[in-house]
């Protein structure tokens, strides 16, 4: 079931906060480490159901999901 | 280390200019995240045969230096008269006018409604921040009343301006409404308008709260708004920000559709004589 995890450019990230808030099993936070641009990027902390709903609402095009068992960009 | 694996968006997006120019969350990023789920859905893999026109503000951005595809950036206001222009020169091309409020409905409106009128066959998307935001965030007439902004500290007291039901008054073909936070519908939205009602005007709406100049001073993050905003607007149902969902869907004849056939007219008629 776990067997998705997501990536982020840190290069691209913010830092908003967008897909912490839409995820759906919360299992995003913002790292305590700052990314190469200044801003907090997101890391898993729970489990990702690949729904890819912060890819969807990801104003920056920075987060993918990627899951083991094929079609895993989104 | 491997290499990344890349967002959807990017494939339609000129790479080297990101990252984009927006503020952190600013809701033009979602939108360009749903016109090209859109265009994924409807095969369209290299936006070859669309022209995206744009005129001045935050939301002008989105086509200008960031879609991999024909971009016209040009003056305040003028988007519409300009998409016109490149519609009547190259019909075959499927010319896309995004802008924001305060280009569209206050210094364009004007080309906005007759445009409509004419029912001329062009899609445009109102990206409304409900402010100036390019210019700090003054009200602009689609601010909500009682809304404070940088112009208006005790509430916003003018009455509002009802863009989507104004063109939905007019010759237009398909107006629909939809918050940002509607990522299904809108994508549905802008779909239908490019492939079922492909002719005529067909004008969307898309509720969009500046990120700097609304939620900030509304004292929320942006990820606190659009859980908001996926709670207020429900299809089919009056907000504050007017109704939302599909406001007109016909199937009239395009302006090019009449114009064709009166320029078969007027030539046939000359031999005629």
């Amino acid at each position: 079931m776990s067997a998705c995890s997501v990536e982020v450019d840190r290069n691209l990230c913010k830092g908003c906060g967008i897909c912490v808030s839409v995820c759906p099993k919360n299992a995003l936070e913002l790292s305590p480490n700052i990314g190469p641009s200044g801003y907090r990027y997101p890391v898993l902390k729970g489990e990702c159901i690949g729904c890819k709903t912060c890819t969807l609402y990801c104003p920056d095009f920075a987060i993918t999901v990627v899951c083991d068992e094929g079609g895993g960009q989104g | 280390m491997r290499r990344l694996r890349k967002h959807f968006s990017r494939k339609y997006l000129r790479e080297e200019v990101l990252p984009t120019p927006f503020c952190p969350g600013c809701f033009n990023g979602v939108v360009m995240n749903v016109m090209f789920k859109a265009f994924e859905e409807l095969g369209v893999e290299r936006l070859k045969g669309y022209v995206f026109v744009s005129g001045i503000g935050c939301s002008s951005w989105i086509p200008s230096p960031h879609i991999k595809a024909d971009t016209i950036h040009t003056l305040h206001g003028r988007a519409v008269a300009v998409a016109t222009g490149v519609k009547l020169a190259k019909p075959n091309l499927n010319v896309i006018v995004i802008g924001g409020d305060g280009d569209l409905a206050a210094i364009g409106f004007n080309h906005l409604v007759h445009a409509a009128r004419r029912n001329m066959d062009l899609l445009v998307i109102l990206v409304n921040n409900l402010v100036y935001g390019m210019t700090r965030g003054q009200a602009s007439p689609t601010t909500p009343e009682g809304m404070r902004t940088v112009t208006t500290p005790y509430g916003a007291y003018e009455p509002v301006m009802d863009v989507a039901e104004l063109i939905a008054r007019t010759n237009a073909n398909y107006v629909a409404r939809w918050c940002v936070a509607n990522f299904n519908q809108l994508k549905n939205s802008i779909k239908e308008a490019l492939s079922k009602h492909s002719k005529g005007f067909r004008f969307i709406e898309v509720i969009a709260p500046c990120i700097t100049y609304v939620v900030r001073y509304e004292g929320k993050t942006p990820g606190q708004k659009i859980k908001e905003l996926m709670k207020v607007c429900r299809p089919n149902t009056e907000t504050p920000y007017g109704r939302i969902g599909i406001l007109k869907a016909e199937d009239k004849p395009g302006y090019l559709d009449r114009y064709f056939e009166y320029v078969k007219r007027a030539t046939e008629g000359d031999k005629g004589e």
